[in-house]
This record gives structure tokens, C-alpha cells and sequence, in this order.
């Protein structure tokens, strides 16, 4: 769960910055996706780094998913079924975090947005405000749309409670959480990542959208 | 005051339960919580009813026999024990749930007693140390950081009471095998078998059928002897060391 998590977060920060070239204009974009390929090379064949990089992701999404639905199993049997305290009161415990619920639903969300995301723009199966040859014009197009501009916006919000919980999680499952100094600072940690790579992704599209880049 | 409680009502292990209320009149602001049930149990035993089965023994919160969930919560509104929870806690007028202990590892034997041997078995696989140590030594033969001693006493003040899975929504145990895994952990006195210890607890934990921990929080909270969250990673850093190097 940690390692994982900790691999998809590596991911997404590299995932962020690359999008954020497209406040360089055309030009820049569509070389950085070309150089994506190249990485490597002669070494590597061409996209011959990209494939090693999505071997690594897949690797860990699967992991991380099966052990999310192992935990899900043992955790649903050991707290004694779902209807546990008959007790209307203190549904929302005495101190956790609303991102700490927000885990299985939000991860669901993820799931169907990466698959969504992945036909956008990695198989241009489907194509919302219209099909283009150039990466840059593609992710453009898309986000001319305010409908697909929303749906990325829910899925980063749940990215984003998923990291705000996830990344104090992961830390303190490996052993960094030492003292209550400590936990201040990861959950200080945690905050910081959730909401730069919430805000990071969005930027693109949201600038897109209300015309800032074009 | 004027309370009324709906208790959860369950005949046997076996036996279908469901809550029930009762309406418990002059109740004083200085009863402690179970000082109410035994007035509201001389009440039902008068008028024949089966008194209402709860744990309790020392009932000065230093024995872990007693706890109970009130209101959605393990021990009630205060960090301490249901015997140390007072009714001043509470108003005129109140409706109080009382529950059982929730957790698969923790059958339901009668009302609100539940069968903790779990945790014995937790600590049978490694909460001791077996060296021979004969009569105890003077204070200054093994010498201990403060800053350790600190923390060791910390875990040690652990009371078994089971509150931390009550509280967990995964129904872990992990603060109370935590608990003792850092008390043993931090002494001279548990380092021979401090890798096994580990392991072996946390295996034993598993097979009793508690949760994973995902580090929400709520046992730390409700925890009567405020036994601090970080002995959960603890844990955890001695786990990854005597998985990753088993023999050093
Ligand atoms: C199918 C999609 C996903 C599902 C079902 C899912 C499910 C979960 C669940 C149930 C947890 C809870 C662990 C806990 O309570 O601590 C978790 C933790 C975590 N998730 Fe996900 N997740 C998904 C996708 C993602 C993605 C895309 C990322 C990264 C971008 C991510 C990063 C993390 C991290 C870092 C943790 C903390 C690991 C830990 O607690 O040790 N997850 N996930
Ligand atoms: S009865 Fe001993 S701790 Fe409450």
C-alpha cells in the first residue's frame, strides 16, 4: 500500500510538471512529449523509457489495488460487520480526517478517471471538442469543454483527499512518524503534497478553459 | 438527574441481541458511570428482570476489565476509563447508548461483556521476555536512556482494555501490540528477542483476525492511558528491521 502509493505520487509530481509546459506555449509541449520517447535513446528503443515507466505505474497500481482489496475484506470481517455501533452518535469518529473517508469511493473514482483519461489522451478513443494530430492541440480541444474541465475537477478533488490522508499514511507506515513533532509535520507534508498536485493538474485546465492559453 | 439508557440487550453468545431501553431516575452527578448500571441492575433484579452483564473489577482504571461504548464512543465522552467516567459527564434528560466492544476478534458472551482472550494470545507469542533474571537488579546495573525510559513506561502503562479496536474503524489491534512491542523494545531486557517479538505479534495479531491499521487515529484518542499514536510506527520501523534483516 505504502511503497506503492509512494510510487504513483513519484508519478504524478513528474506527471504535473510535464503538463505544466504547456504555459510555454506549443512548441514546447509537443517537443516534451516527443523527447518523453527519446528518453534513452540510442540505449533504449524509441518510447523505449516511457514503457519501463508504465511497466513500474502498472506494477504498482495493481499492487496497491489488491491490497486495497485485501485490507477492504480482513477490515470489513475484523470491525465486526458494517452496521457496527447501533449508536446514531459519533458517526464521524472523535478526530479523523474527512479525507480518511473518503479512501474507497475516492479510489474508485480514480480508477475510472485514469481509465477515462487514458482513452483521452494516451488512446484518443474518445475525443471531446475534437480530434487532433498534435498533443498540445489535443489537450487543448478537450479543455474548451467545460463538461470534461468538471469531471477532471471532481477526480483531482478525490486524488487529492486520497494524498491528504494517503501520504501522512504511507510515511507513518514506514517508521517516520516518531514523535507528535513528527506527525505534525507529515500531516503538514501530506497537506502540502494533496493540494500542489491538486491545484498543479488543474491549472492546466482551468486556463484552458476561461482562455489563458489557447 | 433524570437519564435514560438504551443498553444492548444479548442472552447469550449465540443468542440474537438488540438494544433496549430503560429510564434510570435520581441519578447523582457523582455516581461514576458504573455505580448508575449497579442502581439501574438493583432495580431490574427487584422487579425481577435479568440485571444487566457488564466487566468491571478494580474500577479505579487500572485494571482494563471494564469498557463499554457510550454514545458511539469506547469509554465514553472523557480519555479514561468507563469506571473513572463520572455522570457530572452527562445532563439531565440525556439518552445514553451503551454498547459492546464491536470487533469480529471480540465475540459478544453476554450484553456488554465481551471475550478479550485475543489479546492474551497476542502477548503469549512475544509479549515477555524469557531470559532468567533472577531477583531484580539494582537500579544503576543496566543503565537506560531517560528519554527511553520515558517512552517505554509510556507503553507500558498499557491497561489491555481493548478500547483502541473498539474505536478502530478497521478493528485493528494495533496500538495495544504496539504498545507492548515498544515497551520490551526500548529495555535492555527485551533486546535478545526483540525481532521474533515483533514478528511473531504482529502474526498473531493477524491470525486473530484484527484489522490492518491505516493510521486514522481514533484508538490514540480514546485510549484511557493516552498511549501516543507514534507507538504505532514504532512498531512498524521494528517490523520492516527484522523483516528485511531477520538474523542481526
Ligand atoms: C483503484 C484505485 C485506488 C484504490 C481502490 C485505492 C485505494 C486505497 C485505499 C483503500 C487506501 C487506504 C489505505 C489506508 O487507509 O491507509 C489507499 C491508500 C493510498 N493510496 Fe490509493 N487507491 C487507488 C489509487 C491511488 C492512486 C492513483 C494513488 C496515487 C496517485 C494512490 C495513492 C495512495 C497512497 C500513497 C496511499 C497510502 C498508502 C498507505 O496507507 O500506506 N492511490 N488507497
Ligand atoms: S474496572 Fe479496572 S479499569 Fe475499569
Amino acid at each position: 500500500m505504502a511503497v506503492s502509493g509512494l510510487i504513483m505520487i513519484g508519478y504524478l509530481l513528474a506527471h504535473m510538471y510535464g503538463n505544466l509546459k504547456v504555459f510555454a506555449g506549443q512548441q514546447a509541449f509537443d517537443d516534451y512529449a516527443h523527447h518523453l520517447r527519446t528518453i534513452g535513446e540510442p540505449i533504449l528503443p524509441y518510447g523505449g523509457a516511457l514503457w519501463v515507466i508504465r511497466i513500474v505505474l502498472l506494477v504498482a497500481i495493481i499492487a496497491h489495488i489488491y491490497s486495497a482489496v485485501v485490507l477492504w475484506r480482513r477490515d470489513r470481517h475484523a470491525r465486526g460487520g458494517t452496521s457496527r455501533y447501533d449508536s446514531p452518535k459519533a458517526r464521524r469518529g472523535v478526530q479523523r480526517s474527512y479525507a480518511s473517508f473518503t479512501l474507497r469511493w475516492g479510489g474508485i473514482v480514480i480508477v475510472l478517471f485514469v481509465i477515462y483519461h487514458l482513452l483521452h489522451l494516451t488512446w484518443h478513443v474518445v475525443t471531446p471538442g475534437g480530434p487532433a494530430s498534435s498533443p498540445y492541440q489535443r489537450v487543448v480541444n478537450g479543455f474548451e469543454v467545460w463538461w470534461l474541465v468538471a469531471v477532471y475537477t471532481i477526480s483531482l478533488l478525490a486524488i487529492g483527499l486520497h494524498l491528504r490522508h494517503g501520504v501522512w499514511s504511507a510515511l507513518t507506515t514506514l517508521g517516520a512518524h516518531t514523535s507528535a513533532a513528527a506527525r505534525r509535520r507529515l500531516n503538514i507534508l501530506a497537506y502540502v503534497v494533496a493540494i500542489a498536485i491538486t491545484v498543479g493538474f488543474l491549472l492546466v485546465p482551468f486556463s484552458i478553459l476561461f482562455g489563458v492559453v489557447n | 438527574m433524570n437519564i435514560t439508557v438504551r443498553v444492548w440487550r444479548q442472552a447469550g453468545p449465540d443468542e440474537p441481541g438488540k438494544m433496549v431501553s430503560y429510564d434510570v431516575p435520581d441519578v447523582d452527578e457523582h455516581m461514576s458511570f458504573l455505580e448508575m448500571l449497579d442502581v439501574l441492575n438493583e432495580r431490574l433484579t427487584t422487579r425481577g428482570e435479568d440485571p444487566i452483564a457488564f466487566d468491571s473489577d478494580c474500577r479505579e482504571g487500572i485494571c482494563g476489565t471494564c469498557g463499554v461504548v457510550i454514545n458511539g464512543v469506547a469509554h465514553g465522552p472523557q480519555q479514561t476509563t468507563t469506571c473513572q467516567l463520572h455522570m457530572r459527564s452527562f445532563s439531565d434528560g440525556d439518552v445514553l447508548d451503551i454498547e459492546p466492544w464491536r470487533a469480529d476478534p471480540f465475540p459478544v458472551l453476554k450484553d456488554l461483556v465481551v471475550d478479550r482472550s485475543a489479546f492474551d494470545r497476542i502477548i503469549a507469542s512475544g509479549g515477555f521476555i524469557s531470559a532468567p533474571t533472577g531477583s531484580a537488579p539494582d537500579a544503576h546495573a543496566a543503565p537506560v536512556a531517560k528519554a527511553d525510559a520515558d517512552h517505554a513506561f509510556d507503553a507500558a502503562t498499557c491497561i489491555g482494555c481493548g478500547a483502541c479496536v473498539a474505536a478502530c474503524p478497521t478493528g485493528s489491534a494495533m496500538l495495544f501490540t504496539a504498545a507492548k512491542v515498544t515497551h520490551l523494545g526500548l529495555l535492555p531486557q527485551g533486546q535478545p528477542e526483540r525481532k521474533a517479538r515483533v514478528v511473531e505479534m504482529v502474526a498473531t495479531h493477524d491470525e486473530e483476525g484484527f484489522g490492518g491499521c491505516t493510521n486514522i487515529g481514533e484508538c490514540a484518542a480514546v485510549c484511557p492511558k493516552g498511549i501516543p499514536l507514534e507507538t504505532i510506527s514504532r512498531l512498524n520501523r521494528d517490523l520492516l528491521g527484522a523483516l528485511i534483516r531477520p538474523h542481526t
